[in-house]
């Protein structure tokens, strides 16, 4: 499988708060890369930093070889770099189907028309069902985002960033805060996905991450302490002592 | 249920209501009438297009009514250079101010929150200030418009009433302008960055060109407002465009309820009506207006449309 994401001697600090020290690490095609750690160690501000929210102090983000670390947020997008936040990020005034035909519209000709009636236009609808379907929302299309259940947001954030098309999927903590039955129906979720697209995926659920992931990184203080393989992550004795260890 | 059809149906009812003043103004002192409610549709516009930038595009301009008065010089400058066809003019005043809007949105949206408004502050009084210094029209004291304005030689605005219903087509067809404009795509992209600009960049919209392009338009239209404020009374001044004018425009746009339209028409008919009648009880206008206009901002949240939409009964 050829490498689609990469980052190389990535560095960021915040003051003297090293939160980016030398992360070097890559995503394949179709592959699931879990990143684990400690809350603070810098998962979530690595994600912005590949989503272009942040910006590095150095370091190189490669996407298909081309460096993106300059680029601005919107630019990623629309190269093929989608995300979801660890709080969610939706449009809370707008129907569940309107967020996810926002980001079909993104893609899907131009956005400077002035006159029409988008919500009528059964090609932007009928894609956002889809991915709506995608994520068991279907039955939920035309109720305000904002009035979604703490799961459902969960879920829309995720078609949402699956009606842009991307290449490779950001999830930051998609389990976060979701009942029991609710990150069944995630895990599922991402289970049909996973081999689909290119998928880096921030979570603590260890079950959910070693049932998922093609290979495990474990972040500690901003460095890559361990990575490999989800048997050989989870036998490495740094990796108990510095974070499962925490966890059992 | 009644009450919810009546909400609806309020733009219809705004609209009804200015198209059949001058009828009935006939039966009272008719110039005066006229001449207000002019003034209202005229403020009217100038309060819809800050309401595409404030109240769908959570944009707060502290400068809009420097929009109003560049269109208004449009009119003066050439009237004084004895172009007097309206339709140049016309052209003069909305290039002129979508211009303005584009050099200085391009600027001021650089910036975000208390920022923007302070920045949208100065363009504003650097363009009153720029009017003021401009001698030749007239300075601080403004231009008297002497000549006769036309169109294709023949005189036009001489009558009130023909002024009237122009003034009154040219808010409906900026309210049906807006209108479409919001539902839009390009309208439901500023409504998404008005909510969460952060989630439009992640699925690839560039909230700066959207927001840019609404600033313009706004700017245009206002432009329109100040052309016709123009020829409404016939004299310009850098007084159309001072801050407390842009504020009052806010407060219009407030007052009536942000992100809906006919309620900057609402809000503009009620500051412009209740001015007018406070103005006439006490000299001491300004001691009701004020408290009454925190009374609104306190109680009556989404504005007298809110309000009117909770009377209603829905929501
Ligand atoms: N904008 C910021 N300014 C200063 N410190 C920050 C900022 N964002 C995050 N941090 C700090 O950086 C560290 C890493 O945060 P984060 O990336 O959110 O960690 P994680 O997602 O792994 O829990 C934390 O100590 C956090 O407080
Ligand atoms: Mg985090």
């Amino acid at each position: 499988m050829s490498t689609l994401l990469r980052i190389e001697n990535l560095h960021k600090s915040f003051g003297a708060l090293r939160v980016t020290d030398d992360v070097t690490l890559d995503v394949a095609e179709g592959e699931l890369h879990a990143v684990i750690g400690p809350n603070g160690a810098g998962k979530t501000t690595l994600i912005h930093q590949i989503s272009g929210l942040v910006a590095p102090d150095s370091g190189r983000i490669l996407l298909d070889g081309a460096d993106i670390a300059l680029l601005p947020p919107h630019k990623r997008a629309t190269m093929g770099v989608a995300r979801t936040f660890q709080i969610t990020s939706i449009l809370p005034g707008f129907s569940a189907l309107e967020n996810v035909a926002l980001a079909v519209q993104a893609r899907e000709g131009s956005s400077f028309r002035f006159f029409g009636d988008p919500t009528r236009e059964e090609r932007l609808n009928a894609q956002a069902l889809e991915n709506l379907a995608i994520v068991n929302l279907a039955g939920r299309a035309d109720i305000p985002a904002g009035e979604l259940s703490h799961g459902e947001k969960r879920q829309l954030e995720l078609a949402i960033a699956l009606a842009t098309r991307p290449r490779i999927l950001l999830l930051d903590e998609p389990l976060a805060g979701t009942g029991r039955e609710e990150s069944e129906r995630v895990v599922a979720t991402l289970q049909a996905l996973k081999g689909r697209y290119a998928i880096l995926l921030i979570e603590h659920d260890m079950d959910a991450v070693f049932a998922l992931a093609d290979r495990v990184s474990v972040l500690v203080y901003g460095a890559v302490v361990a990575s490999g393989a989800p048997d050989a992550v989870r036998a490495d004795p740094e990796v108990r002592r510095a974070y499962l260890g925490e966890e059992v | 249920m009644r009450g919810s059809v009546a909400v609806r149906a309020l733009p219809y009812l705004l609209f009804v209501f200015f198209a059949i003043t001058p009828a009935l103004a006939q039966f009272g002192a008719e110039g005066y009438i006229l001449s207000l409610v002019m003034r209202v549709m005229i403020f009217a516009i100038a309060a819809m297009s800050l309401d595409l930038i404030l109240g769908y595009g959570a944009m707060v301009s502290f400068g809009h009514a420097a929009f109003l008065g560049i269109g208004a010089y449009g009119v003066g400058i050439l009237m004084s250079h004895a172009v007097t066809n309206v339709l140049a003019q016309l052209v003069a005043a909305v290039a002129a101010s979508a211009l303005f809007a584009l050099v200085t949105g391009a600027l001021c949206l650089r910036t975000k929150g208390v920022y923007f408004i302070m920045i949208t502050l100065a363009f504003g009084q650097m363009a009153f200030f720029f009017f003021v210094s401009l001698g030749v029209y007239g300075g601080d004291d403004g231009l008297t418009l002497r000549a006769t304005p036309t169109l294709f030689g023949t005189p036009v605005f001489e009558n009130t009433r023909v002024l009237y219903y122009v003034i009154f087509a040219a808010m409906l067809g900026v309210y049906l302008l807006l209108r479409a404009i919001v539902a839009s795509r390009f309208g439901r992209v500023l409504r998404g960055a008005r909510e969460n600009p952060v989630r439009m960049q992640a699925i690839g919209f560039d909230p700066y060109r959207f927001q840019l392009a609404a600033y313009v338009i706004a700017g245009a239209i206002c432009g329109v407002g100040g052309f016709l404020l123009a020829h409404q009374t016939e004299f310009v001044s850098p007084a159309f465009m001072t801050w407390q004018r842009s504020g009052e425009l806010i407060v219009m746009v407030v007052l009536g309820g942000m992100g809906s339209l006919h309620g900057a028409i609402l809000g503009a008919a009620a500051f412009i009506i209740l001015e007018e009648v406070l103005a006439r009880i006490t000299e001491d206008w300004k001691l009701i207006f004020g408290p009454f206009l925190v009374l609104v901002a306190l109680f009556a949240r989404g504005g007298l449309v809110g309000f009117l939409r909770r009377l209603g009964g829905r929501r």
